[in-house]
């Protein structure tokens, strides 16, 4: 029985290991990748920390003091980059949430018809293959002034995340014990009050996840950001990251690229480190449970 | 996420059906009037489009000569199934979604396993395993490419019986495979969560009676653990399968379809875009459409996933 034990325990160490390896060592490679010089990512240098650790590929891509010839306009193009990212995400998840708490605060409390028509419309849109629009919506957005725009990428981003939201949000939403606004009506407060103090502290946890989940996928989200966009005025960077030349077109720019990709993956670290149980709550309550 | 399913919404229905039927007609005008904006916003979205796409498919239509463009019927339809070019996409799409859905599946399992048995750090555990989900696929493409790299990758040489100079790229399978590995350890996690989900619904006294009854390890996997587990299991399948179906990001990175790698979302992003070809573009997004269609119907008919019950209505 004790052997039983130990070697269940043993089994799950082992397990607990390979897991930190297989979801850290890309990333370990690429941040190793980063610190390396032009003469350590050329042919035949293949070991996998740098010997000769450099910040030269930081210094091009964010345009911070000399910078290598050749690489003046990557700095500025990233930075446009980012910023339009950081926007475009930051708009279509503050409106996609808003959108999707209306519908999910309805799917979830009232009693309408159409609800299953909606929920079966948001799962459909959820596995839409999004590469089917784009020639229709690189043809409609010409012609209507939106190609190459914030808006024309604000607009799809926001319905392709309104499927997960609604989800997410309306089953968070039927786990409110929404009898307790009528107490505390009864207890005397107003009903603006009841809902204010009682109704939306409980519904602000997945109100929050659901707007982490669709800041997610509008920060990844690649097939739009290169068929709608044709500047760095609007595009993105997963689509300008796929824009890198170096000098060498049979060579790329490992190192900058490597540095491009930390500086884009550091706030989703972040994001992740600080909500990991809001997360992991919102994507198996959206998808298995819903 | 296993609360007890005590809808507010029955109550509230039950007590307007009571009250009389103009409460309930009001609420089920607010009802609609809160969907309405992400409904519109949907359809005309994806709806229109669509349909949009359905009309162009019928037109020789090519941006760079927009004069010539004439209404040809079904014609593109013929020329993309008639076209070797398509079928191979087809096929190594259909390759990618079967074989990395497979080993997700497995590893994923073996994975959520591990998280739910886990008692210490199981917090370092969970936010590992968000950080391949939360990285950007172009980011992971550009890893796994790099890691590969027959110049500066450590591939070569970590992994034995393979030569220093091997090209993964040089050839059909090699970037097949180098594919492949960026897909699944992107999304494995996402798989693993799904089933952790699932893992954490099937009772705990149900298998500490089956241990009693003297079960071994593999019967409490596949007589306990595996059929309650199901609707999760289905569920996570049917999600990762339609997914891997759009592949895109990491061959658009990895190779831009050389060596025959190339998808049927970058075909179809080629035709409409590259070669702004939109009528026969739009035919394609149709085929790609419908065939998502088939494949989500194929997969809920054949494995009967129960999506109502998966979402705790049933």
């Amino acid at each position: 029985m004790a052997g039983n034990t130990n070697k269940t325990t043993a089994g799950t160490w082992v397990g607990f290991v390979l897991i930190l390896v297989w979801c850290l060592l890309p990333v370990a490679w690429i941040i190793s990748l980063s610190f390396k010089g032009p003469g350590e990512t050329g042919a035949g240098s293949a070991q996998f920390l740098p010997k000769d650790p450099t910040f030269q590929n930081y210094r091009d891509i964010l345009g911070i003091g000399s910078v290598t010839p050749g690489q003046e306009a990557t700095a500025g193009d990233f930075i446009d980059a980012l910023r339009n990212s950081f926007f475009i995400s930051l708009i279509a998840t503050v409106l996609a949430v808003i959108f999707a708490t209306l519908a999910a605060y309805a799917i979830a409390r009232l009693e309408f018809k159409g609800k299953r028509v909606v929920l079966t419309m948001a799962l459909a849109i959820a596995m839409f293959p999004v590469v089917a629009l784009v020639g229709p919506l690189f043809d409609m957005w010409r012609t209507v002034g939106l190609f190459n725009t914030w808006p024309g990428l604000i607009i799809p981003y926001m319905t392709f995340t309104l499927p997960l939201a609604i989800w997410t949000l309306s089953a968070f939403f039927r786990e409110i014990p929404w009898e307790m606004e009528q107490a505390a009506q009864v207890d005397g407060a107003t009903s603006w009050q009841a809902f204010r103090k009682v109704i939306v502290p409980l519904a602000a946890p997945g109100v929050f996840t659901a707007a982490i989940l669709t800041f997610f996928f509008a920060w990844n989200e690649f097939v739009l950001a290169i068929s709608l966009t044709s500047t760095t005025g609007s595009r993105t960077v997963p689509a300008q990251l796929s824009f890198f030349v170096g000098p060498d077109p049979f060579n790329p720019p490992y190192g900058t690229l490597a540095a491009a990709s930390v500086v884009v993956t550091v706030p989703i670290i972040v994001i992740v480190l600080l909500f990991q149980r809001k997360i992991v709550a919102g994507l198996t309550s959206g998808a298995v449970k819903g | 996420m296993t609360a007890t399913q005590a809808p507010p919404k029955q109550d509230s229905a039950r007590q307007a059906r009571a009250v009389g039927s103009d409460r309930s007609k009001a609420e089920n005008r607010l009802g609609q009037k809160l969907v309405a904006p992400a409904v519109v916003l949907m359809l005309l979205v994806t709806a229109y489009p669509m349909l949009q796409a359905l009309y162009l498919s019928m037109f020789r239509y090519r941006l760079t000569a927009p004069d010539d463009r004439e209404f040809i019927w079904f014609s593109n339809y013929a020329t993309v199934l008639t076209d070797r070019l398509f079928w191979q996409d087809t096929w190594n799409t259909l390759l990618i979604m079967v074989v990395t859905v497979a080993i997700e599946l497995v590893i994923g399992f073996a994975f959520a396993m591990v998280m739910h048995r886990v008692v210490f750090a199981r917090g370092v555990v969970r936010t590992s395993i968000l950080i391949p989900y939360g990285i950007i696929t172009v980011v992971s493409a550009f890893a796994w490419q790099f890691a590969f790299s027959l110049n500066n990758g450590f591939v070569n040489s970590w992994v034995p019986f393979i030569e220093d100079n091997f090209n993964w790229f040089g050839d059909h399978w090699p970037a097949m495979f180098a594919i492949m590995v960026s897909e699944i350890w992107k999304t494995t996690p996402f798989m693993a969560l799904l089933l952790l989900a699932g893992l954490s619904q099937v009772s705990e006294d149900m298998l500490e009676a089956a241990k009693v009854d003297g079960a071994t390890w593999w019967q409490r996997l596949t007589k306990v653990i595996l059929p309650n587990m199901r609707a999760a299991i289905m569920v996570a399948v049917l999600f990762r399968a339609l997914d891997a179906y759009r592949i895109f990001d990491n061959i658009f990175v990895m190779t831009k379809g050389a060596q025959d790698t190339e998808s049927v979302s970058f075909l179809t992003y080629r035709q409409s875009i590259e070669q702004v070809q939109l009528g026969l573009g739009s035919a394609l997004s149709v085929l790609l459409f419908l065939s998502v269609l088939l494949l989500a119907w194929g997969i809920v008919k054949v494995f009967r996933v129960d999506l109502a019950q998966a979402r705790g209505e049933g």
